[in-house]
């Protein structure tokens, strides 16, 4: 498989999951036994009570588009402009990712609009989770 | 103590751009070198240091200091704010006497300073970066749509941030830009990252400044007019823009302008003189609404209307800004800077009987934050 030119990840023992689910096409988040409180970035501890009894579940994939730009500068991997966006996902937390089968503008990108996880293979190792709009079929 | 701690000496490099011939250490130096002799003071009765950018180490080494009190808190551009208030504290407790501070950074031409080389096993490099964002233009800005959507506002009124700056800028002989724009001329500028055009993002230049602080029973014995630590605030939220709590609003604005003003003791009434770090155009925005001077929403009208412009009721960024003044990177230490000129009467664009200075930082992308509240009178 290519290398994607992208700043890759570098997993460590604690986000290991994550990128293990990812590779399997599921996006993987975290829950604390005690209060319940789901949470990313992944931390072996509860980031709300402190507890360090915590489960690692498969979230829905289901996002909302949170907040977005659009960059219009070179950037490794990527073919500007594109846009880096921020979802909401449907179990609470946001997180950073790209939106894909969508055109990359201000007109196609809406504010809260449905997305769906997919999975962007970059190496042997990492896929990344990216999102795309719920009306379209996942390409697999 | 209120006031018990005062800047005596204050200066910037000698020459703010585009300096290839200086490498960064020397920016600090010599920014140093200025506000010492602002204030007649020489190396040997400097028993404190603080710094960004560079290591207290290589600061205290290449000026020949001997230091009893070090701070190397970095934190990004507020930095500096947090050395006043740290500084404050220390000379209070009588950790030292007399305290230098100092930024100086190559930001444009990139001498003497080391690349930036994202960790990519941070939480930041594994969940941020892969997605291609290329420095602050594209992650600073990343709250600013859903800001807009969720108080109405259009970017045509987040593009009036650098107009109005621009008409302090033009007041200002050291300023980067000073040719009059309109909202059209920011609106037609070079598209950097939507929404965001090249005229809503700051300059990117080299140069420094450095502060000198002492008690302020000593400060009585200095040729310069003391201008007095009334009050202080500073806090942290997150490494990761995508990862604020909420983008409407930034958690370290409220936290350090809440205990900013507490610790002074003053109200948003009492204010003359308000400094917003504005790397971007929407900071002034958020920095207003989290302080408190206008409420939610409500920021963008409040410019719009003038209320910071030359002859409005807040005067605010007098010295053109980030956006116009001057950025090296870790632009903190010039809204320090102009609220002391402020506050001596030496400004360009002098407000008329100004006494007491807010001025706020940011650093990283609302990452942390700094806010110094400073006065010419105890207060
Ligand atoms: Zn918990």
């Amino acid at each position: 498989m290519p290398v994607s030119d992208r700043l890759l990840p570098i997993p460590t023992p604690e986000t290991q999951h994550f990128w293990d689910g990812a590779r399997e096409g599921e996006l993987r988040l975290q829950r604390c036994c005690d209060c319940a409180h789901v949470y990313f970035p992944p931390r072996p501890f509860c980031p709300k009570c402190a507890h360090r009894e915590v489960e690692v579940f498969r979230a829905s994939g289901r996002a909302a588009l949170y907040s977005y730009v659009i960059n219009h500068r070179p950037a490794p991997g990527l073919k500007p402009p594109f846009a880096i966006a921020v979802v909401q996902l449907e179990e609470g937390p946001r997180m950073m990712t790209n939106i894909v089968d969508c055109e990359q503008t201000p007109e196609a990108l809406i504010l809260d609009m449905p997305l769906q996880v997919r999975f962007a293979d970059q190496s042997e190792e990492i896929r990344l989770p990216v999102f795309g709009p719920c009306n379209t079929k996942e390409k697999e | 103590m209120r006031c018990a701690v005062a800047i005596v000496g204050a200066a910037e490099t000698t020459e703010l751009g585009k300096l290839p011939g200086i490498s960064q250490i020397q920016l600090h130096a010599d920014a140093a070198l200025n506000a010492m002799k602002d204030c007649g003071l020489t190396l040997s009765d400097i028993d404190g240091i603080a710094t960004a950018g560079e290591s207290p180490t290589n600061l205290a080494h290449y000026l020949g200091i001997v230091p009893t009190w070090a701070d190397g808190t970095s934190v990004g551009g507020c930095s500096f704010m947090l050395h006043v208030r740290h500084a404050t504290a220390a000379i209070e407790a009588g950790l030292c006497e007399t305290v230098l501070i100092t930024h100086g950074e190559s930001g444009r031409s990139r001498v003497g300073r080391g690349e930036f080389a994202g960790n990519r096993a941070s939480l930041q490099g594994q969940f941020e970066l892969p997605f291609g964002p290329i420095g602050p233009p594209t992650l600073f800005t990343m709250p600013v749509l859903r800001f807009m959507k969720e108080y109405d506002i259009r970017i045509e009124e987040v593009a009036m941030v650098a107009v109005v700056q621009r008409e302090w800028a033009a007041m200002n002989p050291r300023a980067s830009f000073r040719d009059p724009i309109d909202v059209d001329a920011v609106l037609n500028s070079k598209m950097i990252a939507y929404p965001f055009r090249k005229l809503m993002c700051c300059l990117v230049t080299d140069g420094g400044g450095a502060l000198i602080l002492t008690s302020a029973e000593r400060a009585k014995d200095f040729p310069t007019r003391p201008v007095y630590v009334a009050g202080s605030g500073e806090s942290i939220e997150t490494p990761m823009v995508s990862q604020m709590e909420d983008f409407t609003s930034s958690r370290a604005f409220r936290v350090a302008g809440e205990r900013a003003f507490a610790s002074a003791g003053i109200s948003h009434a009492d204010v003359d003189h308000l400094m917003i770090y504005d790397a971007f155009a929407h900071l002034p925005l958020f920095g207003l609404e989290d302080l408190g001077f206008v409420g939610r929403g409500e920021s963008a009208k409040f410019i719009g209307e003038r209320n910071t412009a030359p002859g409005g009721k807040l005067p605010l960024n007098t010295n053109g800004g980030g956006l116009s003044y001057m950025h090296s990177g870790m632009y903190g230490m010039y809204a320090l800077q102009e609220s002391v000129r402020q506050l001596r009467g030496t400004a360009p664009a002098q407000v008329e009987g100004a006494k007491i200075s807010f001025c706020l930082g940011v650093g990283g992308m609302f990452g942390a934050s700094g806010a110094v509240v400073l006065s010419n009178e105890v207060l």
